[in-house]
């Protein structure tokens, strides 16, 4: 009998960018985008089109699988999969269920995708422009509380004043994602640095976040497929075991208007010890990680509940030398991130987690071994996984 | 009960103005509202009061609940300072606070309002607030505020 679990069945094989781009400078559709990334992923893993029988994505993105895959040609799909939530709570969790389709034997080659030309729709930054608000919403739109920063800030607030956190450990985080990104040519921010007096300098958007605390608004897509480790032999790339996947929420972190009992937290404290356990690992054991930055107050949570500090050693250890590449701790957000490399949703963390194990990220940390993502803090549900050489 | 009404609004007009959900789920609240009534929901199984309203009560899994007055005294819980409009109608109204306030009458349930008064007053964690009233007739609904107990 084999062992329940996806512990060491699959592996990220491809991956797929397009070119990143400033909000509403895409100048092609987002459908177009999500199909370039596919096949660029395909190409990268050194398949044939064909073979992709299964898709899995998160946050409601609106390019659905059965289109791509009539669009593609694809003789057959085994799995089509949306992971319920907003923000980049999914983006893990995407991967996840793409890993737990293969083990399963639903399909052989899943693309776990994301594309976004917010020019194109909506803008997640913008608050509701309708004339009238309904139940959830009519507790807080009213309000002026309409936007992402304006509905973190508050547990952000909450967090830091729990535990006597202070601002250099969110400048520190937003520092280390603007540091990496000089190195990465693909990164909007490439050859635009941030010094601590522009971080401090900046317009505040929502106290306690400035500017720079905040994510871009970008164009582009990103897609990665997941197979087994025994078909990877015959791919082209280093495959990037996935260790472990987790995704989920802890007690009424749903519950409306912002009535979670426990309401200073990334909502990773049920996800990440299962994540650990799934793996067989510590925190100790991760090298770098990827940890989703919507906003820098809820990486600093998430740094926390994946167990890198406690919260009463927040302030010591959000320093810009132990969070950048190469001589820090815990490198983090190695390609500059949401924040300076390019906010798309989260799945830009993916491929530069999985490029930490081939050993080609352009913040490559020595001997890479074990890589982690945390996928969308303080959102309902998150998600985290963990990658190996 | 020492609510207090005002008649101005906190924040330009313009914004998501609040309706009941369509299913019944929280008519109850917003009508009160308007009589400058604060209500939460309690069960009747086990007593426990909840927030945002929901169905059932997820103490008992009753649905057997009710709609009680409850007094408009609080503490802050979180707040915010807002810089910068993510909508047309606040273009010239930050910057702007908003308040999370928990009711110690109503097992801890949170609600969010605005914080009259000045918007760079020195805002505390766990200070004291009573309700305020906000009266939009022109569209017909009523706010809760939330104003510093001195
Ligand atoms: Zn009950």
């Amino acid at each position: 009998m084999t062992e329940p679990g996806i512990k060491d069945k699959t592996a990220i094989v491809g991956i797929g960018e397009t070119r990143y781009y400033k909000r509403g400078a895409a100048p092609t559709p987002e459908f177009q985008l999500a199909l370039e990334a596919i096949l660029l992923a395909v190409e990268d893993a050194g398949l044939t089109v064909e073979q992709i029988d299964g898709f899995a994505s998160y946050s409601n993105d609106r390019n659905d699988p059965t289109r791509l895959a009539a669009a593609l040609g694809l003789p057959q799909i085994g799995f089509s999969n949306m992971f319920w939530g907003g923000g980049g709570g999914g983006g893990s969790g995407a991967v996840g269920n793409a890993a737990a389709a293969v083990a399963a034997g639903y399909a052989k080659y899943v693309v776990a995708y994301r594309s976004l030309a917010q020019g194109q729709f909506g803008r997640f930054g913008q608050g509701s422009q309708a004339k009238a608000s309904t139940y959830p919403m009519s507790y807080t739109q009213p309000y002026g509380l309409l936007s992402p920063a304006q509905t973190f800030a508050m547990r952000v607030r909450r967090f830091m004043y729990d535990h006597n956190i202070g601002h250099d450990a969110l400048a520190a985080i937003s520092l280390a994602s603007y540091h990496h990104a000089q190195f990465n040519p693909r990164a909007i921010m490439y050859g635009r640095p941030l010094s601590r007096e522009d971080y401090d300098n900046a317009r505040w958007i929502v106290e306690p976040f400035r500017l720079f605390d905040c994510c871009q608004e970008n164009d582009g897509a990103a897609a990665v497929i997941v197979t087994t480790p025994e078909r990877a032999r015959d791919l082209r790339q280093k495959p990037a075991i996935i260790m472990a996947a987790a995704q989920g929420s802890f007690y009424r972190q749903g519950a409306p208007a912002h009535n979670a009992p426990d309401y200073g937290t990334s909502n990773f404290k049920g996800v990440a010890p299962l994540l650990y356990e799934l793996a067989g690992i510590a925190p100790k054991d991760v090298q770098v990680a990827q940890v989703y930055e919507n906003f820098t107050g809820g990486v600093l949570m998430s740094l926390v509940e994946h167990g890198f500090c406690s919260p009463d050693e927040a302030n010591e250890f959000c320093t810009v030398e132990n969070l950048t590449w190469p001589q820090g701790k815990l490198p983090i957000n190695t390609s500059g991130g949401n924040l300076a490399e390019c906010y798309m949703h989260g799945l830009e963390l993916i491929t530069e987690a999985v490029r930490q194990i081939r050993g080609t990220s352009t913040c490559q940390v020595q001997d890479c071994k074990i890589s982690l993502v945390a996928s969308g803090p303080m959102v309902s549900p998150v998600s985290s996984l963990i990658l190996r050489a | 009960m020492t609510t207090k009404t005002m008649r101005d609004s906190y924040l330009p007009p313009g914004l998501p103005a609040p309706r009941p959900s369509p299913d019944g789920l929280d008519a109850p609240f917003w009508a009160a509202a308007k009589r400058h009534e604060l209500l939460v929901q309690r069960c009747n199984a086990c007593n426990g009061s909840q927030w945002g309203p929901e169905f059932i009560c997820f103490r008992c899994r009753s649905f057997d609940l009710r709609w009680e007055r409850v007094a408009g005294r609080g503490r802050i819980f979180s707040w915010e300072r807002i810089w910068h409009p993510v909508h047309p109608a606040l273009k010239d109204a930050c910057p702007y606070l908003v308040v999370l306030v928990e009711l110690p009458d109503a097992d801890n349930v949170r609600m969010v309002g605005n914080l009259l008064g000045d918007a760079m007053q020195q805002v505390e964690i766990g200070g004291a607030v009573e309700a305020v009233f906000e009266d939009h007739p022109d569209e017909d609904f009523t706010l809760v505020q939330w104003r510093v107990v001195e």
